[in-house]
């Protein structure tokens, strides 16, 4: 039996996009040293209305930004059922000495975060790494990464899967519940 | 995301138009990376790989070694000089007793046509063939057509003429494969006496004629005069080939069209090809050797990964 409910709507990720936004000027000002990176391929999306959100309420500040593909940098590569399909690495900028803001639509395991932590060294030590959300599951981290930013903080069983669906993919802006029994 | 169809990489002769399509993507993204300040991905620190060379060999060695390192594979090194080889063991006793070590993938390099397939068929590793003797080089092929992809879009309609010494060249026939595979046209260049008997067979048409060939193709691929597998005469004296087959500005500058110059290495400079011609414009031989990396880290993961599938 599959179980689905919607645990955010359109509305509420935008508001969820807009409130992140201001935490992240309040934090980064003017983004001088700041550049914001998607993690492939889901926090790209996430990213890019973060970018857009911030371009609009700070519209004389370049913001620097870049996506990030971490599949040569997994821990599972050799462990897994089926390859992983590794994505554009859009990055021309050296990470030595910035404030890095790396965004993720889902923070479960934490294992991707610890992938993309090697995969941002290989670009330069940068001066601190922050990690922005929009879901947070709780309890069921495997390693000891927390984020900085949350658009909303869940509580799921592990054989529930969240899924975070946007407009250029799937049609529509929503987040999923998805319990497979 | 798709996987190779075969367990080893002895020949192009094996691969369908999809593995190679897929080396190439994956070679991309490994390109990505070898442009970072910081080249190495921990992908393959699981896998160890022994590299075992019974022939000599300069870029190819240090090629597969260092896309190894790149991929965090554990890595032995074996050359016939320096090994039980000398002393009378049998490739499948070396293996096997390198295979004891819990080694994953081998890399080999021998003089015998058809080394790595008897290897492949004989002991329970991934095999990548890295040059049998006159028969194939699967990963110079590779690069080589990767190497005309990136230069033009893309190889399909592109006519690609190969340049001396067929008969011994073993990056002639993986470079007929591979270009024929991806839909280029393919034809050969030198003295009668260093051609196939089977080149028909191969569907490959024959210039006698170098300034005819030139003129024809979009891409020349020069081999090197292999002397070392030359116990016959084949052609009078080096400077008869030279005039006959070597390719110098002057003869580039009498050409309609710009064509590009390719060479596997190592050059013969002054025979087949001169110094003003290696290093011009035309020649993108530094960035055939670029793209070894890339292609041989895409071969050695994509067939790790088919390991654990």
């Amino acid at each position: 039996m599959l179980g689905k409910r919607e645990i955010m709507n359109k509305e509420l990720i935008d508001i969820a996009i807009e409130r992140l936004s201001y935490q992240l000027i309040e934090k980064h000002n003017k983004f001088e040293s700041s550049i914001l990176i998607g993690l492939q391929p889901r926090g790209a999306f996430l990213c890019k209305r973060v970018l857009k959100k911030l371009n609009f309420l700070l519209p004389t500040i370049d913001i620097k930004s870049g996506n990030l593909d971490i599949s040569f940098y997994r821990d599972d590569l050799m462990r897994r059922d089926h390859p992983i399909e590794p994505d554009i690495m859009d990055i021309n900028l050296s990470f030595e000495d910035k404030d890095i803001i790396l965004v993720d639509d889902v923070l479960f395991t934490g294992r991707s975060i610890r992938s993309a932590l090697d995969a941002i060294l290989s670009f330069g030590r940068p001066k601190t790494v922050e990690l922005l959300t929009l879901i947070n599951r709780r309890f069921s981290r495997h390693l000891p990464i927390e984020p900085t930013y949350v658009g909303k903080t869940i509580d799921a069983l592990s054989e529930e899967k969240v899924i975070v669906e946007w407009k250029e993919v799937h049609g529509v802006d929503r987040v999923l519940m998805k319990k497979n029994t | 995301m798709s996987i190779l169809s075969v367990n080893h990489l002895l020949g192009i002769k094996y691969l369908k138009p999809s593995d190679i399509d897929l080396i190439f993507k994956t070679a991309d993204n490994f390109k990505k990376i070898l442009n970072q300040p910081i080249k190495k991905v921990p992908s393959l620190r699981d896998i160890s790989i022994a590299n075992l060379f019974f022939e000599d060999s300069t870029r190819t060695k240090l090629s597969f070694e260092l896309a190894e390192k790149r991929l965090s594979a554990e890595i032995i090194n074996l050359s016939s000089t320096s090994s039980s080889v000398k002393k009378g063991e049998t490739l499948l006793d070396t293996v096997n007793n390198i295979l004891a070590m819990k080694v994953d993938i081998i890399v080999l390099r021998h003089p015998n046509p058809g080394a790595s397939v008897f290897l492949s068929r004989n002991v329970d590793a991934k095999i990548v063939n890295a040059g049998d003797g006159t028969h194939e080089h699967p990963t110079q092929a590779l690069l080589d057509a990767y190497s005309i992809r990136e230069k033009f879009g893309n190889v399909n309609g592109r006519k690609v003429v190969i340049i001396g010494d067929i008969l011994h060249s073993r990056v002639a026939l993986s470079n007929i494969y591979c270009l024929q595979k991806l839909g280029a046209e393919v034809r050969v260049c030198g003295p009668s006496s260093l051609m196939p008997k089977h080149l028909n067979s191969l569907n490959v048409e024959h210039f006698s004629n170098l300034d005819e060939a030139l003129e024809w193709c979009d891409i020349a691929n020069i081999l090197r005069i292999q002397l070392e597998r030359q116990n016959l005469n084949y052609f009078p004296s080096l400077r008869e080939y030279s005039m006959r087959y070597g390719i110098n500005k002057k003869i580039l500058d009498k050409l309609t069209n710009d064509i590009v110059i390719m060479h596997p290495g190592p050059i013969n400079r002054g025979v087949e090809l001169s110094s003003d011609v290696a290093d011009s414009k035309h020649s993108i031989i530094l960035n055939q050797v670029e793209n070894g990396v890339a292609i041989r880290m895409a071969v050695l993961y994509l067939l790790a990964l088919k390991k654990s599938n």
